[in-house]
């Protein structure tokens, strides 16, 4: 069978975008391959460490898994939309340095997507639900200890308990 | 790129239906956080899929007019757990969905998937099994309802006649009204893994809180596909909330369970674990129905 391709329109990182998609593609595919999204990992590849962990309407998905044709009317956030006009680094990611949850940092982009999810949602989560809400990404480096500081820290920030 | 021939992406049930009917080689992805991970292993590479993941209208919880509660296939495992139908009615399911994979497998994983993939191991399975699910099929024929025990044939293989698909997971009134249960998940981690052992339970008690009218249990990982376990239920059934009744039924377990060896866990020990989860399940939710165990 020939190549089978399909016209998608998304949002990606706020801007209106359109692409000619190969329906075998994953987003991860799509994402790095034709807009050079590269904070998108590839990990495992199977959905299990989440290095490419990007948010889909507000919702966290492993876009290894995800088919780039589901992108379709769909808005993507990925690390690079967290930028500030001039480059600035976000409040979450300054957290992770601050903190050293980065050290070979493969692990770093989906994990702030993780927590970028929660910090959304304007509350203050329990120790315990924070840690059961990043426990879809798996870090070798930092023991995690590092990764739960930095995202209890920015939450409490942004509610002015810090 | 994953090795896909072709992708058909349905719009509604009725188109779905017919896409497989045009395709009979086609299977079904739906979240396919299974179904992808298995061609990029190369289980089914060369496949012809029928996507049914944008059929919105297979989401979301509801009653239906006889007050049973719908839950339609495609809704996600974190829009179970949120769902205030399920937090009211039947929250071991969103307790037990809430122990599937991490976060974002739960938000792409459905429960339709993880019951049409047949697999024992399945988080939702038992409490779907332990409440006396029924399942929705549509295909060419119309629609049917099934038991859920009647929907697992055998291990990887379900009740779906060709070009047929599942549409909702139905709990009837009479099976969730009055009844508080509870599951466990036994695995080495608490996140990303798959259960060595599953273990649902929920009984329903007399007025006074003294006697079990009603004791249902299922495991998952206790044999080919999950199952109920007879024995325990009938051991417990019209029996007062004692220490005596939760030994009683937490030993049966033996005599329905068929649990083998395999790299992640033992028979003997899965067999020892499941007496132990059975005794805690039934404790758990006897309390939770207000109940008290008595020496």
């Amino acid at each position: 069978m020939s190549k089978q391709y399909k016209l998608i329109h998304c949002t990606i990182n706020g801007k209106e975008r359109e692409a000619m998609v190969d329906v075998r593609a994953s987003l991860t595919d799509l994402l790095r391959n034709d807009f050079r999204l590269t904070s998108v990992k590839k990990g495992c590849e199977v959905g299990e460490c989440g290095a490419c962990n990007v948010l889909i309407n507000g919702e966290c998905f492993n876009s290894c898994i995800y088919l780039a044709v589901w992108a379709d009317g769909k808005e993507i956030l990925t690390l690079e939309g967290l930028e500030g006009p001039n480059g600035e680094l976000s409040d979450i990611q300054q957290a992770f340095i601050d903190e050293a949850a980065v050290q070979c940092g493969f692990c770093t982009p989906g994990a702030i997507m993780s927590a970028v999810e929660i910090l959304n949602e304007g509350r203050e989560l329990s120790d315990e639900e924070i840690r059961i809400r990043m426990s879809g990404h798996l870090c070798r480096c930092t023991g995690y200890e590092n990764i739960f500081r930095a995202v209890k820290k920015t939450m409490l920030k942004r509610l002015g308990k810090e | 790129m994953y090795d896909i021939k072709a992708l058909y992406e349905a719009e509604s049930v009725a188109d779905a239906i017919r896409l497989m009917q045009e395709h009979p080689e086609a299977q079904i992805i739906a979240g396919g956080s299974d179904v992808l991970v298995q061609i990029r292993e190369g289980k089914r590479a060369g496949v012809e899929l029928v996507s049914i993941y944008g059929i919105d209208a297979l989401r979301g919880v509801s009653y239906d007019e006889e007050g049973a509660i719908r839950i339609g296939s495609l809704t996600s495992f974190s829009h179970i757990a949120a769902d205030p139908i399920i937090q009211e009615k039947i929250p071991v399911l969103g307790e037990a969905v809430s122990l599937v994979g991490g976060p974002q497998i739960r938000n792409i994983g459905t429960i339709g998937g993880n019951t049409c993939n047949g697999v024992t191991s399945a988080d939702s399975a038992s409490t779907l099994f332990a409440w006396d699910a029924i399942v929705e099929l549509a295909g060419p024929e119309g629609v049917r309802r099934i038991p859920i025990g009647e929907f697992y044939i055998k291990a990887g293989k379900v009740d779906l006649k060709p070009a047929e698909m599942q549409t909702a997971i139905i709990i009837p009134k009479k099976a969730y009204e009055g009844y508080h249960g509870n599951y466990i998940k036994y695995a080495m981690r608490e996140a990303m893994d798959i259960a060595n052992l599953g273990c649902s339970v929920n009984v329903r008690l007399s007025e006074d809180k003294k006697t079990i009218l009603d004791a249902r249990i299922a495991f998952g990982v206790a044999g080919p596909i999950p199952m109920r376990a007879p024995s325990a239920e009938a051991a417990a059934k019209s029996k007062e909330t004692g220490k005596e009744t939760v030994d009683a039924f937490a030993k049966a377990v033996l005599e329905d369970i068929h649990p083998r060896d395999s790299w992640r866990a033992a028979k003997a020990f899965r067999e020892h674990i499941a007496v132990e989860m059975a005794r805690r399940a039934l404790i758990k939710s006897i309390e939770l129905g207000g109940g008290v165990i008595r020496e």
